[in-house]
């Protein structure tokens, strides 16, 4: 009866020439990204040397290099650098665990909604900043008000997605789990939860950009040590060049952090489309 | 010599309980409106592959959900042999997971991978096992969704509709695996489709759903391997459609 053979179509591996051309051009883009950062830089100093821009309202990017150079000499700079990460990891452990459980407890029981979601929706509204005032009388000025406020600032996010993420998983994914005999536990872990797993990782990203939000504003307030603290002290000696290291520092750990989700979306959802285009090419 | 025979159904007259891989008795189902499923009564030998034709908001496929479990029924109206598998029309595959663990999912047996393998080859998927499902052609996902229905070794095999997204070619040689596995598995089989010509290419009786109820109860005695151009093909095939308000 199989008299018209199948003949799949051949797996398709893709030309290693190919790939490497992909690869060489992908450098030159990454080359041909860094023209205008570099001219920008390139400009500042010159604007600097021929007297444009006085030192003191914004130091050259030689100055800038310097004080970081120094700070990180003398230890200050990973010594703040570290109290910062630290507390960033702690509030942001403690907000993605407790929007994790939120939004799990809401996403897989209408019970769960209904006690859980009217709740957080309208806590949401409330801008976490706000609380600072209310955390210092509560919690005095140590690490407590700060780790709070990162990880009431990381919980909203992680729920918010991460329950859009559970509910949104395809009803016929999850007909086609029951015909297959799976229970409803083995369908919450081997469908719905791989289904809301983008919408989580969305919702780190966003996490962790408040997360650094709040640890500026928190350690502004008052520190003794920590990133902020490095960048008030530095405004009470006049220390401009500090000052930008402080904020580079900041863009630079944000900028790692996104790489961070990115890679891990790369890893977990491999599966996807826009990924696999990529490692077809 | 006239090879359609047609049985009218009526809710009483029921053939003997042994011996059916399916049996329904008496079925109704409405959704607030007029009823979608009236009475309905039929069954399915082991073994046996039926065509259920009907227009569009026929009840077909609403009739292939309760025999799949996916809509309740009253109990003592159904008789469903609990090794049952299902074909979509979709293949739907979960993403996340590599072919060939799609294909395993849910198989409580040792060794299941072997199995899914086993069933992949007899898809002839061999060379995609470890391959994401997205990066599967429509005919390939949808002979992957076969394997993971068939490694069940279901005693009714239920499919929806499962030809109708693919491209004519595809489908033709889609049918023809469907009816070299049946041959060789022999699962009562369940197509549920509107198309005639697949209907007659591979049922040993087609059903024609009308209002709720079966209109038409059809052997078709063609002998297998069947072509379209078969002389008694054509002459069927024009009675069905007729029997759906088709003038061919």
């Amino acid at each position: 009866m199989s008299g018209i053979a199948l003949q799949g179509s051949a797996s398709g591996s893709p030309a290693i020439s190919t790939v490497r051309t992909k690869r060489r051009s992908s450098w030159n883009q990454r080359l041909r990204r860094a023209y205008v950062p570099l001219g920008i830089l390139a400009i500042w100093q010159a604007g600097f040397a021929l007297g444009w821009i006085p030192a003191q309202t914004v130091p050259p990017p030689s100055a800038i290099a310097i004080a970081a150079w120094q700070l990180a000499v003398t230890g200050q700079l990973a010594g703040n650098i570290l109290v910062s990460l630290g507390r960033v990891a702690i509030g942001l452990g403690i907000g993605v665990t407790a929007g994790t459980m939120l939004a799990l407890i809401a996403g897989l029981s209408r019970l769960g909604e209904d006690s859980v979601d009217p709740t957080l929706q309208m806590l949401r509204t409330l801008p976490h900043l706000a609380l600072i005032p209310l955390m210092i009388m509560w919690f005095g000025i140590g690490e407590t008000p700060k780790i709070t406020l990162i990880a009431l600032g990381s919980l909203f996010p992680i729920y918010l997605n991460l329950f859009a993420g559970i509910r949104g998983a395809d009803r016929k994914l999850r007909e086609a789990a029951n015909t297959l005999g799976l229970s409803h536990f083995e369908t919450i872990i081997n469908v719905v939860l791989p289904a809301a797993l983008p919408n989580f990782l969305t919702g780190l990203r966003q996490a962790f950009g408040i997360s650094w939000i709040t640890l500026v504003v928190a350690e502004q307030i008052n520190a003794s040590a920590g990133i902020g603290y490095l960048v008030m002290n530095a405004r009470d000696f006049l220390r401009t060049d500090i000052i930008f290291v402080g904020l580079g520092i900041y863009a630079i750990l944000g900028l790692l952090t996104d790489q961070t989700v990115r890679l891990l979306e790369h890893y977990l959802l491999a599966w996807r489309p826009s990924f696999l285009k990529d490692a077809a090419r | 010599m006239n090879m359609i025979t047609a049985l009218p159904i009526s809710p009483g007259t029921l053939r003997s309980e042994e011996g059916e891989a399916v049996s329904v008795r008496n079925l109704t189902r409405s959704f607030g409106g007029p009823a979608v499923l009236d009475q309905l009564s039929f069954s399915i030998a082991p073994g046996e592959f039926v065509a259920l034709l009907g227009r569009s908001g026929s009840g077909k496929s609403t009739l292939l959900r309760t025999l799949a479990g996916l809509d309740p029924a009253p109990p003592e109206t159904l008789t469903v042999p609990s090794a049952h598998a299902v074909v979509f029309q979709e293949p739907r595959l979960l993403p996340w997971k590599r072919v060939w663990k799609n294909v395993a999912l849910g198989l409580r047996v040792p060794d299941a991978k072997a199995k899914a393998l086993a069933a992949l080859a007899e898809v002839e998927l061999q060379h995609r096992v470890d391959a994401w499902p997205l990066t599967l052609s429509g005919g390939e996902a949808q002979r992957a969704a076969l394997a993971r229905a068939l490694v069940r070794e279901p005693k009714l095999l239920l499919l929806d509709e499962p030809f109708a997204s693919l491209d004519a070619l595809t489908r033709m040689r889609m049918q023809s695996l469907v009816a070299s596995l049946w041959q060789a598995h022999k699962p009562a089989v369940l197509l549920v489709t509107h198309d005639v010509d697949e209907a007659l290419l591979l049922a040993d009786r087609v059903l024609v759903l009308i209002e709720g109820k079966i209109g038409i109860d059809t052997a078709i005695k063609l002998d297998r391997p069947r072509h379209a151009s078969d002389p008694g093909f054509s002459r069927l095939r024009t009675q069905l459609l007729a029997s759906l308000g088709v003038q061919a």
